[in-house]
């Protein structure tokens, strides 16, 4: 968005008042904050709308792969560090098909693609779109694979250097949106008319911004918006600073023609795995794999949940008493804290247990045990406060409070407090399962 | 063709350069001198100009009780002997040597001083590269411990660590005394880094003896937070910050205490693999919010690491 001074340029300076506000000046703050409208100043002219318009449009592209509910979304970012807002679109990972390959071969590696996924914090993790490559260079096998792929419900990307093979494998499979990948120097032309004619994304591929922007041009004359841009780095450092390179100039409005998001095959990278960490950290939307091993996986799907987290509210579950295992009036009363990863972590480990017992979850605010405990968020009142509130010691008569190992200080204190037979647990929830089997109970 | 404009931000602010360890001819015995810090725009853009080489420091630990073993599985064949496995890390390529003296705390082994003091020996004797020093956790004891480390490595330049805002004082006066470099730690958060530097600066401790540790959260530990932290203080130190102005150290090694790092669970994969790469992703994160200098303990993830440095830098 313009500066109150930017666009204070490009009004017409009679400050007669009709936008309701004394001079133009004021009018220009208040639409720099986006609380009027443009349209309330009779006066501007046509050329002032056409400006102002065009840097009120979002510095990078939006861009959709797919429809329905697995749909991916990517692109329409505005920062370039995540703490000055957030990052909005998760990067987005993709494994990929040849249709060289034999259909056993096919039907297994689809199966392994649909293993990858993790549970983590009360969310699902796991790869977000299928490719499928036209390495056989046969129309007809590249759609036969294409609608095999299609029945997982993943959106696709399409990889073939051939507009032709592209077309019939969208029309047999009936595919909405797949990602056409991807038009280069050499195929432009033919790739943007059918991407236009079929109404898909389109990925540009070049070596050199500068071609990559001349590409660019090229689709959008052709009326394709929907790019996707691979800047076909060599190694992790043009990786780095390609993609800082493309995304400021979006940001600050340096050079508009490169708004897109961007995309990074490391199809056969023996650096696959480097490439797509720091992809996802430096801006990278979509990722190509060939394979993908769940040792590296889940640490690179844990990378990205970390980086897109948003900055100013950690995620948060609802404070209140939790029932594990159908518990009843004789089971114990365990407390922990409302950051969603200790409280995932801790709840995990005791419904692991196999024992009924009562979870009291107290609002911390969202911080960890030691953290909330540091910032006098977590007290002893507060975890009484906590009991009362959810009539704990009335659904758990046992009398009994398992609290974290990690503030075993707050023992003493909450014992006289709460009334109630106070056991320090182990510092780390894995040990929670032996406790709750243990003789005590 | 239109030429794309390279975004090139004009940085009144540099980085300080940290030189640790000496050779004969400075009065030490290591065998080359290191370079730390010194950038002068974000990490790895090398149009804004890199800084000196990010470097890795081999960890070593004298006890260790309550270290999940598969973390350190490659060095059991040592029966985790300090020499053999110092050694192994120069071989292993490791620009630096750290060592955590985890011995020292009361609630461990409560070795004494001059049992640290001998390890350190032994280790500086065994390989020529530069070192660091960690206490283990006792201030009083650490105390102690810092100023007769610091006496005896006297022309070394190694890194004592680490100051803390509670405790800084008898470190700071221990690393001056022999001319020794000192690890500056602050719990994840701007204020709290720039605030140890400047007690730092007001005791007397010149800011080219000290890199920060601005905590380094692991992976799906807060490393978010962590990632934040690091790109606010180096920003902030590339507008002329002074007091932020320092390289950045981060300890990668908490990553093994991440549970999902290593859980043996089927589906996800080896855990021996699936921790090194745990491991060496917080250390990704931190070299590309701006860290200077890491501490590594699996050889898998120093290896890992090392080819991330040669490919950011383009070497
Ligand atoms: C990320 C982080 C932060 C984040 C907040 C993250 C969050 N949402 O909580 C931020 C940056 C905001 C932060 C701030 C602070 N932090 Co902080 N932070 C951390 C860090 C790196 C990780 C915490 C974490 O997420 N742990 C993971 C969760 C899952 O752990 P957990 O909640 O403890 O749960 C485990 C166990 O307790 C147990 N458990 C949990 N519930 C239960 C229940 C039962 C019954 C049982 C048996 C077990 C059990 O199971 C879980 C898994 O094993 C730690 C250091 C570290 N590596 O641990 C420091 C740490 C917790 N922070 C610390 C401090 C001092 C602070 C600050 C006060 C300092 C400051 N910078 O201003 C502030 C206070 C916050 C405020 N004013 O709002 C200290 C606490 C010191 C102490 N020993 O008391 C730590 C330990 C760092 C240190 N070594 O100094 N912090
Ligand atoms: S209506 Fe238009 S010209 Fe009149 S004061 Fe408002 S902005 Fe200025």
């Amino acid at each position: 968005m313009a500066t109150a001074i930017e666009i204070f340029k490009l009004l017409p300076k009679k400050n007669c008042g009709k936008c309701n506000f004394p001079t133009c000046l004021a009018f220009a703050m208040q639409l720099a904050n986006q609380k009027v409208k443009l349209s309330d100043c009779p006066f501007v002219s046509d050329e002032a709308k056409a400006k102002l318009e065009a840097s009120s449009a979002p510095p990078i592209h939006l861009v959709t792969i797919g429809s329905g509910d697995k749909k991916v979304e990517i692109g329409d970012e505005t920062e370039l560090y995540r703490h000055e807002k957030k990052f909005f679109h998760p990067t987005c990972y993709a494994i990929t098909i040849s249709d060289s390959m034999s259909d056993g071969e096919v039907e297994s590696k689809l199966k392994r693609a649909e293993e990858l996924s993790f549970e983590r914090i009360g969310q699902v993790l796991t790869i977000d779109l299928m490719a499928v490559r036209n390495d056989s260079d046969n129309d007809t096998r590249f759609a036969e694979v294409v609608s095999r792929v299609a029945e997982i419900g993943l959106p696709l990307v399409l990889m073939s250097e051939r507009p032709e093979a592209m077309k019939r494998a969208v029309e047999e499979a009936s595919l909405e949106k797949p990602l056409l990948y991807a038009a280069t120097e050499g195929n432009i032309e033919a790739m943007s008319s059918v991407a236009k004619e079929l109404a898909c994304p389109l990925a540009l591929r070049a070596d050199d911004l500068e071609t990559l922007a001349k590409l660019a041009v090229h689709a959008r004359e052709t009326g394709v918006e929907d790019l996707i841009l691979d800047l076909a780095p060599h190694r992790a450092k043009d990786l780095v600073e390609k993609n800082t390179i493309v995304r400021k100039n979006a940001i600050k409005r340096t050079f508009d023609g490169l708004g897109y998001p961007i995309i990074l095959n490391v199809c056969d990278d023996e650096r696959a795995v480097l490439k797509a960490m720091l992809a996802t950290m430096k801006y990278g939307s979509i990722v190509l794999f060939d394979d993908l091993n769940p040792a590296h996986a889940l640490p690179l799907f844990v990378l990205r949940q970390n980086i897109y987290t948003d900055p100013q509210v950690p995620i948060q579950v609802r404070a209140g008493l939790y029932p594990v295992n159908d518990p009843g009036p004789d089971d114990p009363i365990l407390f922990t804290t409302n950051f969603s990863l200790t409280y995932f972590t801790v709840m995990g480990d005791v419904d692991k247990a196999k024992v009924p017992a009562w979870l009291l979850v107290v609002d911390t605010e969202g911080l960890s045990v030691l953290t909330a405990y540091s910032a006098g968020k977590l007290t002893e009142e507060s975890v009484v406060e906590a009991l009362e509130e959810t009539s704990a010691k009335e659904k758990s008569t046992s009398g009994i409070l398992i609290i974290p190992g990690l503030i075993s200080r707050m023992s003493g204190k909450l014992q006289e407090l709460s009334g109630m037979r106070v056991i320090v647990g182990p510092r780390e929830s894995s040990g929670i399962p032996k406790l709750l089997r243990s003789e005590e109970f | 063709m239109a030429k794309i404009p390279i975004p090139k931000e004009k940085w009144s602010g540099k980085i300080e350069t940290v030189v640790v360890g000496n050779t004969p001819e400075e009065g030490g015995s290591r065998s080359s001198q290191l370079m730390l810090g010194g950038d002068v725009g974000m990490p790895f853009l090398s149009y804004e100009g890199v800084g000196h080489r990010q470097r890795l420091a081999g960890e070593i630990l004298d006890s260790v009780e309550g270290i999940p073993e598969i973390s350190i599985a490659p060095f059991n064949e040592l029966s985790y002997d300090v020499v053999e496995w110092a050694k192994r890390w120069k071989d292993l390529g490791a620009d630096m040597i750290c060592l955590k003296l985890r011995s020292l705390d009361p609630e461990i082994e409560d070795a004494s001083v001059e049992k640290a003091v001998e390890t350190v020996n032994n280790i500086l004797n065994a390989v020529d590269l530069p070192l660091i020093v960690y206490g283990g956790g006792n201030r009083e004891k650490d105390a102690h411990a810092m100023e007769a480390i610091s006496n005896a490595c006297a022309g070394e330049r190694i890194l004592l660590a680490q100051a803390e805002e509670d405790a800084y004082k008898s470190i700071s006066a221990a690393a001056t005394a022999n001319g020794h470099g000192l690890i500056a730690y602050s719990n994840l958060d701007v204020n709290l880094a720039k605030q140890m530097n400047i007690l730092l600066a007001d005791f007397g401790t010149k800011l080219d003896n000290v890199l920060m540790d601005p905590l380094m959260a692991a992976l799906g530990m807060g490393l978010e937070y962590s990632y934040s932290v690091n790109e606010r203080i180096r920003l902030a130190a590339l507008m002329s910050d002074r007091m932020l102005q320092t390289p950045m150290c981060c300890d990668l090694t908490s990553a093994w205490e991440a549970r999902e790092a290593t859980e043996e669970e089927e589906s996800w994969g080896d855990p021996s693999e699936r921790g090194s790469w745990w491991e060496a992703t917080t250390g990704l994160a931190a070299l590309v919010s701006g860290a200077n200098l890491l501490i590594v303990r699996h050889p898998r993830s120093m290896e890992i690491l090392q080819d991330a440095i040669v490919e950011l830098r383009g070497e």
